[in-house]
């Protein structure tokens, strides 16, 4: 007899079936699809950890996306994308030997390290053991041959430096030019470059010696003989988005009334917290989130990033690339998923959409004109202007 | 020249009362304590929590960052430091736990605070601008009270119950136990109190210079140089290395700014051969 009761019955128990078959289906589904590892080498830890903390967790919010949607599909076999991290602390040593952990873990595409000794140290064993690396460090010599395992995974400062000043020349007045950075390696070459930047566009430079320890963490004796200069603009020169805000804010304190800029990229919430409306008017790289270039599927890497870790970091708008950049060149030539020989023949010509930039964008390589062979990613050279808690597009930039 | 002598004096106030904690704790249990920059790191995240996330009043971010880093200390002492000093028979076992605090801290604030510097609002706005002197006012409020807060910890030292049983302790810990000073309990105290200055002086510095989670190692290193140059576990000493200290970097970041970062090497030099001469530091030994 059928009545109310056993029918209620028989659709839950109906509806938990189907249910209960359709989540065996994708389970089976993603357990059949194979393991492509990508590596992470960089410092999640320490003063610096916001660097390759935003870096890492591009590439996790990245990989969860593309195995929540199925894998990414590479020749005949679909991956699941799985992200192995080493945190270098930003010690070369330890860079090294997250390096070799890569290698033993037969990974052949690493993002990282993010700094340049970093960068330079991890060299020979990525060489020796078939690894192509996309660090986020700038030094010339790893991108120029002999070198050629080494792609540059972002706009290095002697590309955005000038095209910054010179913005700044023609459109603010800007004649004289201060620099101050911290006293490493990074910073100290970007400050050289900087330098030899705006004086090439024949801007007075009239600091250029003045350094910091990275761990400084008041900058008012540092900024009070600079800013008694009066420069029309102070450059930051890689300047970590930890230290960013308070050097800001204590040069506006001192009474600082010109432009103050970097070529790195920062984080609107950290600027807004440290510096508030001082930070207004501040100029640095970012990537492709501002509202007036990001796609749709940038918003949708941003939500994404949000929800799995609680707060989006900025900086990541320049490290949502690599990823996308290894897993589509493999997919234009899925020989070089385990030989990078085949990756660097296919870099010569490879194109694709840039998914994350409004318009008709496209993922290539270059690095032509700097390095002299394509080791270095095209993004998009995104000019960013603070203001009240958010940044403003100021001008988008291209590198050949 | 005028700004130079401001801003070290300011410095030296924010450094003199960093030192403050690390001298004490050193004075009382002969310990080294490596992590006095990550408590000083937790209690700028406290008030950055407690006043710059919820809202509340500085004031009662402040008392909430010395109460935890109080009880935090107190919980270290009595169930880390208390028990290794013990049972071990190395003077070395007490810095390895120290270190290992340190490393821990370190991990259990990235994983709760984030790898992003924070900042709080100010608390009061404006600049004093006179006489070739520029000093924002909260950071003339926050030299005030970090005064304030040295003068209170040395009246309270001098003065109170407490402060003489620790500073009995502090001279001599086995003539203090059998004049019926308990050392366990004061022990605690002291510990408890060092955590808090230095959860105190994290929350009045995040108004100033924020605050992230990878600083705490870097603070305990220029808090070791100033108990250093002031002679460890001396309150007056750690006050006075922390001026010193304060000074040399304001002068030397102007006068040397032409040959780049070379303050801190001739700070390190100058250190080096200050302590060869004098190795116990300016006054050298514990209170009399």
């Amino acid at each position: 007899m059928i009545n109310r009761r056993s029918t209620l019955k028989s659709m839950v128990l109906g509806a938990v079936s189907v249910f209960a078959m359709t989540a065996a289906g994708m389970l089976s589904a993603q357990a059949q699809n194979k393991e492509l590892k990508i590596g992470f080498v960089g410092v999640t830890s320490g003063p610096a950890a916001a660097w390759g903390t935003s870096n890492v967790r591009s590439m996790q919010t990245r990989a969860a996306w593309i195995n929540e949607t199925g894998g990414v599909k590479i020749g005949d076999a679909t991956y699941n994308v799985n992200i192995v991290t080493f945190d270098d602390q930003k010690d070369p040593k330890r860079a090294i030997a997250g390096m070799e952990k890569m290698a033993q873990e037969g990974i052949h595409y690493v993002v990282g390290p993010n700094v340049d000794d970093g960068a330079a140290a991890v060299r020979p064993v990525a060489e020796a053991n078939g690894i192509i690396y996309f660090p986020y460090a700038f030094p010339k010599a790893l991108y120029q041959k002999p070198a050629s395992n080494a792609v540059l995974g972002m706009i290095a400062n002697y590309q955005s430096g000038p095209a910054i000043y010179k913005y700044l020349k023609e459109n603010k007045g800007v004649k004289t030019i201060a620099f101050v950075a911290a006293n490493e390696s990074d910073p100290l070459s970007q400050r050289d470059g900087g330098v030899e930047a705006a004086k090439a566009l024949g801007l007075e430079v009239v600091a250029q010696n003045d350094t910091y320890q990275n761990d400084t963490r008041d900058f008012t004796p540092v900024l009070t003989p600079i800013v008694a200069l009066k420069p029309d603009l102070l450059v930051l020169s890689g300047v970590a988005p930890a230290n960013a805000p308070l050097l800001i804010r204590a040069a506006r304190e001192l009474g600082f009334e010109g432009l103050i800029s970097t070529e790195t990229a920062q984080d609107a919430k950290v600027l807004e917290e440290g510096a508030g409306e001082y930070a207004n008017g501040f100029i640095s790289v970012g990537g492709a989130s501002t509202p007036e270039i990001a796609s749709d599927a940038m918003k949708e890497f941003v939500a994404r990033y949000t929800k799995m870790f609680g707060e989006y970091n900025d900086e990541s708008n320049t490290k949502v690339y690599a990823l996308e950049y290894i897993l589509e060149t493999l997919k234009a030539n899925p020989a070089a998923i385990n030989d990078v020989a085949e990756f660097k023949k296919t870099m010569d010509t490879f194109s694709a959409p840039n998914p994350y930039l409004k318009g008709d964008a496209k993922l290539s390589y270059v690095g032509t004109t700097s390095f002299g062979q394509k080791r270095q990613l095209a993004v998009p050279m995104v000019v960013n202007e603070y203001k009240d808690g958010a940044f403003q597009t100021l001008f988008v930039g291209t590198v050949d | 020249m005028e700004q130079v002598i401001a801003n070290g004096f300011y410095l030296g106030a924010q450094y003199a009362l960093i030192a403050l904690g690390l001298t004490l704790i050193f004075a009382l249990m002969n310990v080294l304590n490596f992590a006095h920059g990550q408590m000083y790191v937790l209690g700028g995240f406290i008030t950055y929590t407690v006043y710059g996330q919820l809202g509340l009043p500085f004031v009662v971010a402040l008392l909430a960052s010395g109460l935890t880093l109080a009880i935090i200390g107190a919980l270290m002492e009595k169930f880390l430091f208390r028990t290794v000093i013990r049972r071990s028979l190395r003077e070395e076992s007490t810095m390895l736990l120290a270190a290992a605090t340190a490393f821990f801290l370190d991990a259990i604030i990235l994983l709760l605070f984030g790898e992003k510097q924070r900042g709080v609002p100010k608390i009061v706005k404006g600049v004093f601008n006179e006489g070739g002197i520029i000093l924002p006012y909260d950071r003339l409020v926050v030299g005030a009270l970090a005064l304030i807060f040295i003068a209170a910890f040395v009246l309270y030292m001098q003065y109170s119950r407490v402060g003489r049983a620790m500073r009995a302790l502090a001279q001599d810990r086995v003539a203090a136990q059998l004049m019926g000073v308990k050392v366990d309990r004061y022990s605690m105290i002291g510990f408890a109190m060092g955590a808090m200055l230095a959860g105190i002086v994290g929350g009045l510095l995040v108004t100033i210079t924020g605050v992230n989670s990878g600083i705490g190692g870097p603070i305990s290193i220029k808090a070791f140089l100033m108990v250093m140059i002031g002679g460890a576990g001396v309150v007056g000493g750690a006050i006075a290395g922390g001026f010193i200290l304060g000074m040399m970097e304001s002068v030397g970041l102007t006068v040397l700014r032409e040959y780049g970062d070379v303050t801190y090497l001739v700070i390190f030099a100058a250190l080096m051969v200050f302590l060869s001469i004098r190795p116990n530091g300016l006054m050298g030994k514990p209170w009399g």
